[in-house]
């Protein structure tokens, strides 16, 4: 009896949540996409040699350069300072994806801890969901800038300009956009922990950080799920909204919302410039939701078993 | 049953659980609502005591402030030896293993991203050290004990039916061993078909275990089936506590009385004769209960004293214990109303 069952036991639950997600084509499809994006940012400047910097020193033949249609040699153009598109698009997803998961890794960690600690303990619950409102009604953006500007120099100092800006741009971005997470988290968790089996775990004996950890944070995963790729986006955004604004990252160095905002003034002339990083971002966000979207299927076992 | 156990595991005495109500711009406290309100019972080792009454009297504020998932607002629950109100959390985290409790909501009491195996295995993580081989095999046990397929082990709990669902709350339940089980509600989300069946599951193991119930229900006529002893509540309140054959032979509290008369008889002969005693009006707030008698506003027998004096629980006949000026005066042969008959009786015990 026992060797029976044992096979089933040993294929372990990852086995199961991954046939049930190799299911979900939309999924598989994103997967595939996102995979696609990412061997675009890290593997293709190994390939595509042009330096995305790159600018003509003779201002003669800088000027030629400018503005060009695709070409071979260009497959994507070049910019107003006749850089290759394709490289600057390639360096530019590097930092951009890497900004858009690292933050929404923050700012969902902080929510989801927000979250349950506020929805969980009872006297937490008024002060935390307070500073949470306080977040909500700080002017973002402000607060950002000021950030940026107080504290980019000092880190850069210690890290380097490049790692420095970047933890500095992913820590604001996340410290400012957990609120939403950890309401609807909070929500879930007053939800959950006055079902029985909570109850029945307290009457186990079991404290309560192990409750959080086993009942609680399983079954809130949905939602955290779904902020988690409406936070890849949001983050994506608004690193752009600072480089633009001249607190991100330097202004030659290329990320895809820079890109987007730097092809925004030739839009008439040459639309392309803006098309591509936008469809970068929409991709990438589309394929973030629609992995999140199978990821959430196949780890509940209520539809994982249809 | 009762005969060779004759000492208590179970000690409650005037256990009050008062849940405060805030209102206001400020949340101040208004007041309380007192879902339990001084109930003192027994339970002795091996026995089932029935504990009935209708939606909201707190009939499950009482079980849970038993095993202290709720904090009680005042009184003592001793539960073998030990009292489970005032232990300190790591004191009360080793006690758990003695005292268990099964839900009314088989669906709802069962982690659905957890796996059979770890719903029953959960109380073995947190107080054994075993071994995953050994926790296991204890699992396996358990599930032959509630009759639950071992093949099942792997599976989640949306792939069960009810009665199934039930069986995988008993197993963890009995996982370590407990004294004393606080069955709450257990059948009220199961088909009738099904209700038996958990029923003589919870027998079966009682007598191999040696289990000391608690069983909460409002279907009287399956504690009629179950239980040694019935409790009787209303509004936070016990209003009679019998043995289960003199309580169904003769109640004496007029709640009591008004209770029974609801159950259907199965003999149609004595369907027909069968008269119901219909209570008037609501039950009352329990935030705001009445002054006297908690049931003087519906009660059909009462008098100027109800509404002023609160009845006490009181040993009236051996093993009988009522809350009712009406019993206790007759006890007592005291001031007796008119139009309150009397009951001339035989002694309990000789019922059917």
């Amino acid at each position: 009896m026992t060797d029976a069952v044992a096979p089933k036991r040993a294929a372990g639950p990852w086995a199961a949540v991954w046939a049930q997600f190799r299911r979900h084509r939309g999924a598989m499809a994103a997967l595939i996409l996102l995979g696609l994006l990412a061997a675009f940012v890290f593997i293709g400047p190994l390939l595509w040699r042009i330096d995305p910097n790159f600018i003509e020193k003779n201002t003669a033949k800088m000027f030629k350069m400018r503005n060009l249609a695709p070409s071979l040699a260009h497959p994507l153009g070049t910019d107003q300072l006749g850089r290759d598109m394709l490289a600057r698009m390639m360096f530019g997803g590097r930092i951009s994806l890497a900004v858009g998961t690292v933050a929404m890794l923050v700012a969902i960690f902080i929510g989801t801890t927000v979250g349950v600690l506020a929805g969980y303990f009872r006297r937490l619950d008024n002060w935390l969901m307070r500073l949470t409102d306080l977040f909500l009604a700080l002017p973002l953006l402000p607060l950002l800038l000021v950030m940026m500007f107080l504290f980019r120099d000092a880190i850069a100092g210690v890290l380097g300009p490049r790692l420095g800006t970047f933890l500095l741009i992913v820590l604001a971005i996340g410290v400012t956009s957990w609120m939403q997470a950890a309401r609807v988290v909070r929500g879930e968790v007053l939800a959950l922990k006055e079902r029985e089996f909570v109850l029945a775990a307290r009457s186990i004996g079991t404290p309560d950080r192990r409750i959080i950890l086993r009942h609680i944070l399983p079954n809130v995963l949905s939602p955290v799920l779904v902020a988690a790729t409406l936070g890849i986006a949001a983050a994506i955004i608004t690193e752009s909204v600072l480089s633009f604004l001249g607190l991100g990252f330097p202004p030659d160095f290329p990320t895809w919302g820079r890109l987007l905002y730097d092809g925004i003034g030739d839009i008439r002339t040459s639309p392309e410039r803006v098309v591509w990083p936008g469809l970068a971002i929409s991709l990438t966000v589309l394929s973030v939701n629609y992995i999140g979207d199978g990821l959430r299927d196949a780890l509940d076992p209520r539809i994982r078993g249809r | 049953m009762l005969d060779d156990a004759p000492q208590p595991l179970v000690q409650v005495r005037d256990l009050k659980m008062h849940f405060p109500i805030y209102a206001g711009l400020l949340r101040r406290r208004t007041g309380a609502v007192k879902a339990v309100d001084g109930v003192s019972f027994d339970i002795m080792a091996g026995e089932t005591l029935g504990l009935v009454g209708e939606s909201g009297c707190g009939k499950s504020t009482v079980g849970r402030a038993l095993l202290r998932l709720y904090a009680p607002t005042a009184g003592t629950v001793v539960i073998d030896g030990e009292d489970v109100a005032t232990l300190s959390p790591e004191a009360l985290r080793k006690k758990r293993p003695t005292m268990q409790m099964v839900f009314q909501d088989p669906q709802a009491s069962l982690n659905p991203r957890m796996t059979l195996a770890a719903i029953i295995g959960e109380p073995l993580d947190e107080h054994t050290g075993w071994n995953a081989e050994k926790k296991l095999a204890r699992v396996y046990e358990l599930m032959d004990q509630v009759g639950l397929n071992r093949a099942f082990a792997g599976r989640y709990p949306h792939e069960f039916s009810g009665g199934q669902r039930q069986r995988i709350g008993i197993a963890r339940a009995l996982a370590l061993n407990p004294k004393f089980i606080v069955c709450d509600e257990p059948i009220a989300a199961l088909d009738v078909s099904i209700q038996a069946q958990v029923v003589n599951l919870l027998e079966d193991l009682q007598e191999r275990l040696g289990l000391t119930y608690l069983f909460i229900s409002h279907d009287l006529s399956m504690v009629r089936h179950i239980a040694d002893r019935v409790a009787v509540m209303y509004l936070g309140q016990i209003a009679e506590l019998s043995p289960r054959d003199a309580l169904y032979a003769r109640p004496l509290h007029p709640y009591a009385q008004a209770l029974l008369s609801a159950v259907p008889e199965a003999d149609p002969a004595r369907e027909a004769t069968r008269r119901r005693i219909i209570l008037q009006g609501d039950v009352p707030s329990p935030a705001n209960p009445p002054l006297g008698c908690n049931f003087c506003t519906r009660c059909p027998k009462v008098f100027d004293r109800c509404r002023v004096e609160e009845p006490k629980l009181t040993e009236v006949e051996p093993g009988r214990f009522v809350a009712c000026h009406l019993v206790t005066d007759n006890m007592t042969g005291g001031h007796r109303p008119a139009g309150a008959e009397a009951p001339e009786h035989k002694q309990q015990g000789e019922v059917t």
